[in-house]
Order: C-alpha cells, then sequence, then structure tokens
C-alpha cells in the first residue's frame, strides 16, 4: 500500500532530521551544564560525530549488524528446500524484484524477522525452534508477514528510529556516567571560572538532567506505539499474500504458547521479531511499553476473517475483535474491492512426529549451518565432522572402526552429502 | 506581470503531475506483463519437473503404465500448445493427469518413503503453489492498474493516452464455481 510507503520513507527523513536536532540540543544543554562556556560547542560537535557515524554505519550496514548479532547464517536452497520453495512461492506472490537471503538462527525459541531497507536487498531468518513446529501453511504465514514488513519499509523506518533510541540511551548513559566521574574535581575547577553565570548554569544543569531522563523514556514509548501499529498492518498484508489467514494464526498461536526465551534479543531489536521475544507475565499496564499488540487479540483477528482476506475484511475484523474504529488500513488499500477468497489449506506430507526424530532434525540442521559435514560409518551412524578436524582418521564412535578423513584430502572434488 | 509567472507555474504543476500519472500507468501496466511471463516461467518449470518424476516412478508403479502415459501425453500437448486458450485448456488437462498420478501412489508405500521421490513431491508441490502464487499475484497487479485507469483523476489521463483494462486470469473451469444441486426426489 503505497500510502505506508510514502508514509514510512517520509517518517524516516523527519526522525533522521528530527534526531539530528534533538542529539544536537543535548549535546549542547550538556556541554553548557559541563564545561561553560566553551563546552557547548564541544557537546555539539561530540552528538554531531555521534549521530553522523551511527546513522551512516546502522544505514548501510545495519541489517548486516542485525544479522550478526543475532547469530544468523546465511543458507543455500539445499540445506532446507522447503524453506526456500516457500519463500520463493512468497516472493512471486508479493511480486519481490529479486530473493531474499535467507537466514537460520540457532536458537530454541521459535521466531523470525525480517532485514533490509528496500525489496531488492531483504533478507528473513528464521530460528532452527521454529522450523519442526510448525507445517507449510504456518510457515508460509510467518514468511509472509516478514516479507510485508519489509515491503512497508517498515525496516527503512525502524533502522532509523532504532538509531534514534540508542543515541539518546548512549548519550544519557554517557552523561549520567559523566556526573558520577566529575562530581568531584570538575566542580572545583568550574566553580572558580563562572562566577557570574551561576543562576544560568544551574538552569541548564537541570534543563540537561530532566531531559536526559525523560528522552529515553518518551523515545521508547514513541518506538512501541509505532511498532504496535506495523504489527497490525503486517498480519493484514501477510493474510492477504497467501490468502490464508488461519496459517499465521496457528503459528502465533504455536509460537506464543512456547516459553523458551530467546537469548539474543535487547530492546532495539525486539520490534523487529514476529513475536516479542521477551515472554513478560501477563501485566495490565504491559500494553503501553509492549512492542508488540498483545499476541491473543492478534490471533483472534486473524481467525475471525473467515470471509475472505483482504483489507477490507481484515479491518472489519479488527473493529470487531478491538472495539477500536481507528482506521488501521490506509485509502489505497480500502480499494481492494473485489473480494478477495480464502483457500482451502495444503496438504502436506506427515513430518516425523516423534520428539527424537525432531531433535535430531535440528540439530542436523544447526550443525549443516555451522559447516559441519557427514559421514556415514559401516554400522550405519552418521558421524558428524566439525569444519576444522584436521586429523587424519576418524574413529566412528560406535563401533570404533577407523576411516581415513575424506576431508584432508585437498583434492577430493566430492562432498559427503547426508543421506 | 505576476499574473503571467502564476499561470506558468501552475501550467508547469500540470505538466509535471501529468506526466507523472502517465508514467505510473506505463508502470502498472508492465508489471501486469511481467506477472504474466511469470507465470509461464512457473509453468515451464512443471513441464521440466515432470520427466524427472516419471524415472522416479516408473520402477514402483507397475500397473499404473496408463496413468503415466497420459501423464506424458498431457505435457508435450501442453508444451506444444500456442494460443493462450490452448494454453490454459491443456495446463488444466496436465494438472489433472497429475493429480491422479499423485492420487494412485497413496497405494504404493515403498514409493512413499524414497527420499529422491519426496524430495519431487515437495518440488512438484511448490510448483504447483507458485503457479497459483503467479496468478494470484498477476490478478493483483492487473486489479492495481485497472483501479487505477478507472478512478479519478488517473482515469482523464487513462483515457486521453488510450490505456485498456486488462483481463483478470479467472478460473478455466467454470463449473468449479457452480453450487452443487441436490435434490430430493
Amino acid at each position: 500500500m503505497w500510502e505506508l510507503i510514502q508514509e514510512n520513507k517520509r517518517k524516516s527523513i523527519f526522525l533522521f532530521i528530527g534526531m539530528g536536532l534533538c542529539l544536537l540540543l543535548l549535546g549542547y544543554l550538556l556541554g553548557a551544564a559541563f564545561f561553560p562556556p566553551n563546552g557547548a560547542i564541544s557537546g555539539v560537535s561530540i552528538a554531531l560525530i555521534i549521530w553522523s557515524v551511527l546513522s551512516l554505519v546502522s544505514f548501510f550496514s545495519g541489517d548486516q549488524i542485525l544479522l550478526a548479532t543475532s547469530g544468523a547464517k546465511e543458507i543455500s536452497s539445499d540445506v532446507h528446500p522447503q524453506l526456500f520453495n516457500i519463500v520463493e512461492e512468497m516472493k512471486i506472490a508479493a511480486n519481490l524484484p529479486v530473493m531474499p537471503k535467507i537466514y537460520i538462527m540457532d536458537e530454541a525459541a521459535p521466531n523470525a524477522f525480517a532485514t533490509g531497507r528496500s525489496p531488492e536487498r531483504c533478507a528473513i531468518a528464521v530460528t532452527t525452534g521454529l522450523l519442526p513446529r510448525l507445517n507449510r501453511d504456518e510457515l508460509q504465514g510467518v514468511i509472509a508477514h516478514e516479507m510485508s514488513h519489509v515491503l512497508n519499509r517498515d525496516v527503512l523506518f525502524m533502522t532509523f528510529a532504532g538509531i534514534l533510541l540508542g543515541c539518546i540511551v548512549l548519550i544519557s548513559n554517557m552523561f549520567f556516567r559523566g556526573m558520577w566521574y566529575s562530581s568531584g574535581s570538575s566542580r572545583r575547577y568550574r566553580s572558580g571560572r563562572s562566577s557570574d553565570g551561576g543562576k544560568g548554569q544551574a538552569l541548564i544543569f537541570i534543563f540537561a538532567i530532566v531531559f536526559a531522563i525523560l528522552a529515553p523514556i518518551a523515545a521508547r514509548l514513541l518506538y512501541f506505539a509505532i511498532s504496535r501499529r506495523r504489527e497490525y498492518l503486517a498480519d493484514a498484508s501477510g493474510a492477504r499474500l497467501t490468502r490464508y489467514p488461519e496459517g499465521l494464526a496457528s503459528a502465533l498461536e504455536k509460537i506464543s504458547s512456547s516459553d523458551v526465551e530467546l537469548t539474543s534479543a535487547n530492546q532495539v531489536t525486539a520490534p523487529m521479531y514476529i513475536v516479542n521475544p521477551f515472554k513478560e507475565k501477563r501485566m495490565s499496564f504491559s500494553s503501553v511499553l509492549s512492542t508488540h499488540p498483545p499476541i491473543e487479540e492478534r490471533i483472534k483477528i486473524l481467525k475471525s476473517m473467515s470471509g475472505g482476506a483482504s483489507y477490507v475484511q481484515y479491518q472489519k475484523a479488527y473493529a470487531a475483535v478491538t472495539g477500536k474504529s481507528s482506521q488501521l488500513i490506509p485509502p489505497s488499500g480500502l480499494e481492494d474491492q473485489k473480494e478477495i477468497p480464502v483457500r482451502k489449506a495444503v496438504p502436506e506430507a506427515p513430518k516425523p512426529q516423534s520428539v527424537k526424530d525432531q531433535a535430531r532434525a535440528i540439530g542436523d540442521l544447526t550443525r549443516t549451518i555451522y559447516d559441519y559435514t557427514f559421514l556415514t560409518c559401516v554400522c550405519g551412524l552418521k558421524i558428524k565432522v566439525p569444519p576444522d578436524f584436521k586429523k587424519p582418521k576418524i574413529v566412528c564412535p560406535r563401533c570404533w572402526h577407523q576411516m581415513d578423513n575424506p576431508f584432508l584430502k585437498v583434492a577430493a572434488p566430492t562432498s559427503q552429502t547426508s543421506s | 506581470m505576476t499574473v503571467l509567472w502564476v499561470v506558468l507555474a501552475v501550467v508547469v504543476v500540470i505538466i509535471l503531475s501529468v506526466v507523472g500519472v502517465f508514467n505510473s500507468l506505463v508502470g502498472l501496466r508492465n508489471q501486469v506483463k511481467n506477472s504474466w511471463s511469470q507465470i509461464e516461467v512457473q509453468l515451464k518449470r512443471r513441464h521440466d519437473l515432470i520427466p524427472n518424476l516419471i524415472e522416479s516412478v516408473k520402477g514402483y508403479v507397475q500397473h499404473e503404465r496408463g496413468t503415466l502415459e497420459n501423464l506424458t501425453k498431457a505435457r508435450s500437448q501442453a508444451i506444444s500448445a500456442q494460443t493462450v486458450g490452448e494454453k490454459a485448456k491443456a495446463e488444466g488437462v496436465l494438472s489433472g493427469a497429475l493429480g491422479r498420478l499423485m492420487v494412485s501412489v497413496e497405494n504404493y508405500p515403498d514409493l512413499k518413503a524414497n527420499q529422491n521421490f519426496l524430495a519431487l513431491q515437495e518440488e512438484l508441490s511448490s510448483t504447483e503453489n507458485r503457479i497459483a502464487f503467479a496468478r494470484q499475484n498477476y490478478n493483483d497487479q492487473v486489479l492495481a492498474f485497472n483501479n487505477k485507469i478507472q478512478m479519478f483523476p488517473s482515469n482523464l489521463i487513462a483515457n486521453s493516452f488510450a490505456f485498456t483494462k486488462e483481463e483478470f486470469f479467472e478460473l478455466e473451469d467454470k463449473t468449479e464455481k457452480e453450487v452443487p444441486k441436490v435434490s430430493f426426489s
């Protein structure tokens, strides 16, 4: 929906400029509070430098950093053909120009996120905990939701908002640390020089403290409010892409019923994930501070869309479930007048249901993404060889059979594949 | 003198907006053409997968010679179809033949456990999905284009430059939409 895209692009620019001014103001106040009378200039310059460096780094390599910090590894199509096929199907449905890169994170918690400033270069990451739990339709719903975030330029906007939040938090922290350490020496030094600007000095100091306390709070509230609306819209777009809202609904159910915590999430990256990675207990005031809308609500809205999968139907379901009449979907989405029927579920081959088989599948997948290779012994055991194993002989742990390490030979053209 | 400048500015603004709308109409129409060729790409992918499928199934399904022959025939018909109408019909026949083969495979448990066959089945089912999504995407692009042509004010520009409505990709078999008639006589 072009309004969303334009809105996101516009807001990103405003945020970029507004953030700059805000940071410069913060730098000015802190500099003036600490090192009068020339401190203001250095405060502004430091803020300017921090802002430029963080902006450039985040804009150009923000997605790489996010992927790296979550431990995601890129995979090729033969590592998990079904996931690859699902993403390609969604790429066709969403009219993306290029196939997104697919990453897998080694985490037991089921979750997923997408990065990418534009559809031309985007990436989707899922955890190893997600893949065995969901069937094809559910996985497709999750992928469609993530792709919608990229399509609506949410990722672009959230990157800027995230930088802003990070900058403000960083500078506030610096300020409080500086105050802690410099309380002794510099005050004596300062009071000798600024005998006349005493009152103005104190005022600026107070402004600085108040700003430094309030700014992170305000920024967080804003950040969370923005990301909540985006989640609803991504749900609506995802349901429309798949023509099967039930798939996304049951995927959200399965993900939210898992108790495992995601080890690599923090407050800035949390909104990027499909379900809030922080498993808060049911707190009533959590709605304002939460990065995602309440998941029961999201599931209810999707499940009540049996009449159709268009944006108009999502808007109706949203109004019916939440009782709010706020216009969630922008006008261009509401031009979806032709009725969009929900399709039938896709029948698929039954997956290995036993817990042992599931655990084995996850283990193999994890080892594949960490570049382990597999070797089958004569006794039938599948040996997992670490990537840097350089000893000349491999000994089977079950039958003690010795064999030559085939991966040492430089000229070996064939690679062992798992059977 | 200033009136002249104002009129000039207004004319420039109008020309720029007309150009903008015209370009977006062209862009949308090209999207429609692009999504149509995407359907053809996925159909071709299905054609290429079928010989592989037949090879892997042949050893196991001794009693299904007829089904396999029908599938081969349907595939060659679909490849040689020329006009859009012929293609649509031939692809429908091919889908039917594939469906019948998949149903008959249910009776052969060793085939269903074969890794190679399972991988092929996933590829085939994914290709069917891709064809469906390509059609869905085509219809979405057609909807966006038709909306832009018919809604005010871009319809004025569309009509002056002779942009015509595009056709949706409807179901070939209209009987699928009919409600079955139940009679208690």
